[in-house]
């Protein structure tokens, strides 16, 4: 987020170059971690599991702040606005109705 | 100083999230799993929010207090509309990338050109073709599972409807290559948008061609487009904890995707763009053989002597909320000593996992829950197999009928227990419109009626009629 901020924001002569090799990079080693781990996930909480990645891909939400909180025109501002509470409600939601879930499994 | 924060904020989140992930792997520990995801998030948030770039905080409240507003009541829906609660929070996940996208793109339209590097708009291109149609395709999902009247339900095909869609797609993707080549032109900006309206349409088409017994696929595949559309995001943004989480949930929906395509032996363009239930027309044959219907009485006595009873749900326990009283079945059955369990198809419900959350709701312990692979080969030992509201996942014609369908798709062996009682809302065939011969063996018994009302009626028999026999 912070790269993201410092493009929005120097100047573009100084605009701090994002290694985007690297970004590649940690999508595609994030990519076999998660396949690696989602694998092990037991078969009885697959719904649970897809609310809960779905919380958790809502950290989209960063994004949305910096484009709703900086200095930009109003009308940027209100799409990061929309996308901000797109992104809180599936945050709020998604861990709220996944830990619903998670509780109703008792083992007997 | 605060960059530091927010780096060390980045590496902490990731790390929580992937252990939240690893903690579904047992449902004992699950919960920390959510534990975790709150926290990582919470981190990430806060470390965001204090950058000193954020100089606005009334619009980011008001969104924050929205986004618990329209939330938490979206947390507290019956877990039969689970399915269309988790389409929708991918549709706010893909309009939120979408929307994110755009704002970026015009943002260095109109303030900054040089961001609009050849990388980064490529970017923001995939970013929003891929948030716009994850958020009209997955409205679709949400509007057919809740059965919104202007939605068909059932697939809406016509010739030369791969073309369209194909079509639709590669024209999106052509005119991102020119916004790609000329971010800055003076005309730029109308092509962004006919991107953006391509994707939206691109989402709609993609879903009307898809029928309910496909939903379990297509939830996943979203799911993995909206974890991609947060990847996009995070590489336009340059943010590596939004590439990760994007790339967890990506991943996710593929594994997802691919376990309900091999349970129901389909490739995943086959699922997309083959229309299910449109197609098999030939299936009926020859002698039609007749239904045997059972009485409650006799079904209840059937159980009762039972020393080993195999339920096996499908959609239409969840469509008439019956799990409670199965619930209260199982309680009565296994209180005489009988041993209950429950098989669970990858497929049945509408989406991964939804048979399990069912039972779960209704306090059936997760231990009784047996997957298909694991009680196929006690199927023979079963004594009666109860069959509530599935249909094609029982339906022994994907074992050998080459013309059907379900052709090749693994099913639970009912058929192969030594009695079938099956509860049937009514004698249409299901939803793939196909005859099921289960229903017609030797051994097999109907129970014609809502699910709840007629094992209502079983529990009532064995409760009050244990002295009887």
């Amino acid at each position: 987020m912070i790269a993201g901020f410092l493009m929005a924001q120097a100047p573009p002569a100084e605009a701090a170059p994002v290694d985007y090799w690297s970004m590649v990079f940690v999508f595609v080693l994030a990519t076999f971690i998660g396949l690696g781990v989602i694998r092990r996930v037991s078969r009885l909480l697959y719904t649970p599991l897809m609310s809960l990645t779905n919380a958790i891909s809502a950290i989209a939400v960063v994004g949305s702040i910096v484009v709703t909180g900086a200095d930009s025109p109003r009308a940027i501002r209100i799409l990061g606005a929309v996308a901000l509470f797109a992104s809180m409600t599936n945050i709020v939601s998604g861990f709220l109705i996944t830990d619903r879930m998670l509780k109703m499994f008792k083992k007997q | 100083m605060t960059h530091a924060v927010a780096e060390l904020a980045a590496v902490l989140a990731t790390a929580l999230f992937i252990l939240s992930l690893y903690w579904m792997n047992d449902p004992k520990t699950a919960r920390h799993g959510v534990t975790a995801g709150v926290t990582g998030m919470l981190v990430a948030v806060l470390a965001t929010w204090i950058q000193p770039a954020i100089v606005h905080h009334g619009w980011i409240v008001l969104a924050i207090v929205g986004g618990f507003i329209v939330g938490i009541p979206l947390s507290l829906v019956p877990l039969t509309a689970v399915p269309q609660r988790t389409a929708l929070s991918h549709a706010f996940g893909g309009l939120a990338a979408g929307l994110v996208g755009t704002a970026e793109y015009f943002l260095g339209l109109t303030e900054n050109p040089a961001q609009l590097t050849t990388f980064r708009t490529s970017a923001i291109v995939a970013e929003v073709i891929l948030g716009f149609l994850t958020f009209t395709g997955s409205l679709m999902a949400a509007g057919k599972l809740q059965e919104v009247k202007w939605i068909p339900q059932r697939p809406v095909t016509y010739p030369g409807q791969n073309v369209v869609n194909i079509g639709v797609l590669v024209l999106a993707a052509a005119l991102g290559v020119v916004v790609v080549v000329h971010p800055t032109a003076a005309w730029s900006g109308q092509v962004f948008y006919a991107i953006v309206g391509l994707a939206v349409l691109f989402g709609v088409l993609l879903i009307i061609p898809i029928g309910g017994a496909d939903m379990p696929t297509v939830i996943s595949i979203l799911n993995s487009y909206a974890g991609l559309s947060a990847v996009a995001m995070g590489f336009v943004l340059g943010n590596k904890l939004l590439v990760t989480a994007g790339a967890l949930d990506g991943s996710s929906g593929l594994i997802l995707s691919i376990i309900m395509c091999r349970a129901m032996n389909r490739s995943f363009t086959n699922v997309l763009f083959g229309a299910f239930g449109t197609v098999q027309k030939t299936a009926s044959t020859g002698e039609q053989k007749a239904w045997k219907q059972e009485t409650v009485e006799g079904a209840a006595q059937l159980l009762e002597q039972a020393s080993l009873v195999v339920v096996i749900p499908g959609y239409g326990m969840a469509v008439a909320q019956a799990q409670h009283k199965v619930r209260e079945l199982y309680d009565q059955l296994t209180k005489r000593g009988v041993t209950v369990k429950f098989a669970i198809h990858p497929v049945a419900g509408r989406m991964p996992g939804h048979m399990n959350v069912l039972l779960a709701e209704a306090d059936i312990p997760y231990t009784a829950l047996v997957e298909m692979d694991e009680i196929n080969p006690e199927m023979p030992q079963c004594d009666v197999a109860l069959v509530i509201g599935a249909n094609d996942v029982v339906n022994p014609a994907a074992r050998y009928a080459k013309g059907s369908p379900i052709y090749g798709m693994p099913i639970i062996d009912a058929d192969k227990a030594k009695t079938v009682l099956a509860v049937k809302r009514s004698k249409n065939p299901g939803f793939a419109g196909i005859d099921n011969e289960l229903y017609v063996q030797d051994n097999t018994w109907m129970l014609f009626g809502d699910a709840k009302a007629v094992i209502g009626e079983l529990v009532k028999q064995l409760a009050g009629g244990s002295g009887l026999h």
